[in-house]
């Protein structure tokens, strides 16, 4: 079968005034919140999300409704955060989603707020993300006066506020703790959990914490229903996925598919894979911070499932692609120097390791390193991982740690060359280059 | 510590502190009520409106921002937006002057814009030029654009790559930033909020000098205008279609 994308979410994206809400209405948006709000209890609601088996699509892939079942019952002020922080190297889907159809996510935010029955929303949308912080801030005044969102959101008694709030470029804000911090007014540093969010999050009530593309996902379930929902997909990865394509490819982009299509389809079928003439050498499969893949595992089908059992992960949905031209240790040093400058510096782990791991790549590409310094360099990966408050450090150490592993021959070979070159007399030596600096 | 300045630095405490003591007895009680301030942790006080002299514009934008939020300590962010974009960056009076307004002591607003990559805390040129050279930027050539618009904007490229670096003219602000979700146009830059890409480094002279004469720099080539990826759009699975 020929690569094909399934749309859903992304249905009609290219539709001109799909952005503002008399075109959004007319192909049949809102409909599904009118219904939840008028005729369906709050636990129903929850209970569909629930059964559709949704998974998270910001990078750890929970159950959507399972993480609103956690908080708690009862009259006080819940709160709903959608995570538009999108900031992983290598995504770009979120920010498709709310420039072209800001409604869609609304409609979606007003879903889950009735089923964590929480009442005051917020979108943390990254500050890099202006032009598109605007579409959304112009639809959000939208749905206001359509009456969709404010005291009584679709004429029914739930309340339901939304306030858009833009970050200022900070890559650990898109950690859900994080994020918290910042929208408190606070530099964004990870929180210890427990307590989660669910029971203590923002101002210390219980907050729910959702990706853009998963809320955009709830008005299709509720309209459509759970048992539609999971006849896309696979068991344990219902639904579609935008998967975000970029590096070495001949169409790079967002493209909507059903989870469970092989990465080959994705990366060569629609994205149309590397130039003529060239080949995959590596790619990301879910982010820079994803365990590195090799060509030999294009194959993989592309479902959360999967990308575990191939020792790497989903994540987001943001594939990478390098072709042969790629160095590998070029590519490891720039993977680990974005890391080192987003860590916030709070968990030594990750503070000084990443900053070590690039200095001894630095000294791999430069050829001054010894073999032992790869050594090093793997055991300071297995050092941060599972030893911070959060993920940043793992997000390093983990595809790091797959480079040095999968293509250690290349870093090997980087560093034999520099020795030869120590050895050689001067004259020779000094015709010697190093790898050219990244 | 040479025993000469701190002096001269304490009695200009002392005095703030008075005149802030003769402000709150003027007013005919304890000041207006300091919103959880002492648990932020700055050091020093929190400024007086009075004393700092805020344009009424940033006041009405810091404030329209605080009311947004159960907490108006919330507006931080929202607020030092504000001050950059009344000056240009985050400029020491124009933070105070947002503390003041929201009151917090100006070190807490200080910690928060010196951890937020967007926030300037030095002057910055007028235009803001943002390159990734992150790694589907850096595939695709980014390092080589980042050095073409330096060179076309006579600005270092050594500092471009780190902090930041402002044109000989001071017209532009040139800084690798990473990675800014726009991978499928790579390599890309954000110029002035907008993103524009695929870029190359042939196109560095025309990008300055669009931006020097107030254009817009390869408008045709502008994020928003770009359809998605696989379009035209296919037809409906069959499950999609029905109803």
């Amino acid at each position: 079968m020929p690569a094909r994308e399934t749309r859903i979410l992304f249905r009609h994206i290219d539709e001109p005034g799909l952005a503002e809400i008399d075109t959004f209405r007319r192909l049949g948006g809102y409909r599904a919140a009118e219904k939840a709000f008028t005729t369906m209890e709050p636990t129903e609601v929850l209970n569909e999300l629930e059964s559709s088996g949704l998974r998270g699509r910001g990078g750890a892939g929970f159950s959507m409704g399972k993480k609103a079942s956690f908080l708690p019952r009862g009259e006080m002020d819940k709160y709903l955060c959608c995570n538009a922080d999108e900031s992983e190297p290598g995504a770009f889907k979120d920010r498709e989603l709310i420039q072209k159809n800001p409604h869609q996510l609304i409609e979606g935010i007003t879903i889950g707020a009735l089923a964590a029955d929480a009442n005051r929303c917020f979108v943390y949308i990254r500050g890099e993300y202006a032009e598109f912080a605007d579409i959304l801030e112009r639809a959000v005044g939208e749905a206001y006066e359509a009456g969709y969102l404010g005291e009584r959101a679709y004429g029914t008694g739930h309340q339901v506020e939304l306030v858009v709030h833009r970050g200022a470029g900070a890559y650990i804000c898109g950690e859900e703790t994080a994020l918290l911090d910042s929208l408190e007014g606070k530099r964004g540093n990870p929180r210890l959990k427990p307590p989660f969010p669910a029971i203590k999050g923002l101002y210390d009530g219980p907050t729910l914490i959702n990706n853009v593309e998963t809320l955009a996902n709830c008005p299709h379930i509720i309209g459509r229903g759970a048992d539609w929902f999971k006849s896309f997909g696979t068991e344990q990865s219902p639904g579609t996925k935008v998967v975000s394509v970029s590096g070495c490819v001949q169409r790079p982009g967002n493209y909507e598919v059903e989870l469970g299509i092989s990465s080959r389809e994705l990366i060569e079928g629609l994205a149309g894979g590397p130039p003529p003439g060239h080949e995959v050498k590596a790619w990301f499969p879910g982010g820079s911070s994803a365990p590195i893949l090799t060509a030999a595992e294009l194959d993989v089908p592309y479902t959360f499932e999967d990308m575990q059992k191939a020792g790497s992960m989903l994540g987001s949905g943001s594939i990478i692609v390098a072709d042969e031209t790629v160095s590998i240790p070029h590519l490891a040093l720039r993977t680990a120097r974005f890391y080192h400058h987003e860590s916030c510096g709070k968990c030594t782990p990750c503070r000084e390791g990443t900053n070590w791991t690039v200095k001894m790549l630095e000294r791999v590409i430069r050829g001054d390193a010894t073999p032992m310094d790869l050594d090093v360099t793997a055991s300071v990966q297995d050092n941060i991982i599972g030893n911070c408050l959060c993920v940043l450090g793992d997000s390093m150490a983990m595809p790091v740690g797959s480079m040095v592993r999968k293509f250690r021959n290349e870093f090997e070979q980087a560093i034999e060359e520099g020795r030869a070159a120590a050895a050689l007399p001067l004259e020779e030596a000094e015709e010697w280059a190093p790898m050219e600096a990244a | 510590m040479n025993g000469t300045d701190p002096p001269s630095a304490d009695a200009g405490a002392s005095e703030r502190a008075q005149r802030g003591k003769f402000a709150s007895e003027l007013a005919g009680g304890p000041g207006r009520e300091r919103a959880g301030a002492e648990q932020l942790g700055g050091n020093g006080s929190v400024p007086e409106l009075h004393e700092v002299d805020c344009p009424t514009d940033l006041r009405e934008a810091i404030e329209t921002a605080m009311g947004r939020y159960p907490d108006p300590r919330s507006a931080s962010i929202p607020a030092l937006w504000a001050v950059q974009r009344r000056y240009g960056w985050c400029t020491p009076e124009g933070i105070r002057q947002a503390a003041a307004v929201m009151g917090v002591p100006p070190a807490h607003l200080e910690a928060v814009a010196s951890f937020y990559d967007l926030f300037r805390l030095e002057p910055a040129g007028r235009h803001d030029v943002l390159l990734c050279t992150n790694i589907s930027c850096w595939m695709r050539g980014a390092d080589e654009l980042l050095e073409a618009v330096c060179g076309a904007a006579d600005a270092e490229l050594e500092k471009a790559t780190h902090e930041g670096a402002t044109s000989a003219d001071g017209e532009l602000f040139i800084s690798n930033f990473q990675c800014m979700g726009a991978c499928d146009i790579a390599p890309m830059a954000a110029i002035d909020g907008r993103y524009v890409g695929p870029l190359e480094a042939g196109d560095a002279s025309a990008i300055v000098d669009d931006i020097r004469s107030g254009r817009e720099p390869f408008p045709e080539r502008s994020l928003v205008r770009r359809p998605a990826a696989g379009s035209p759009e296919p037809e409906p699975d069959p499950r999609v279609a029905e109803s």
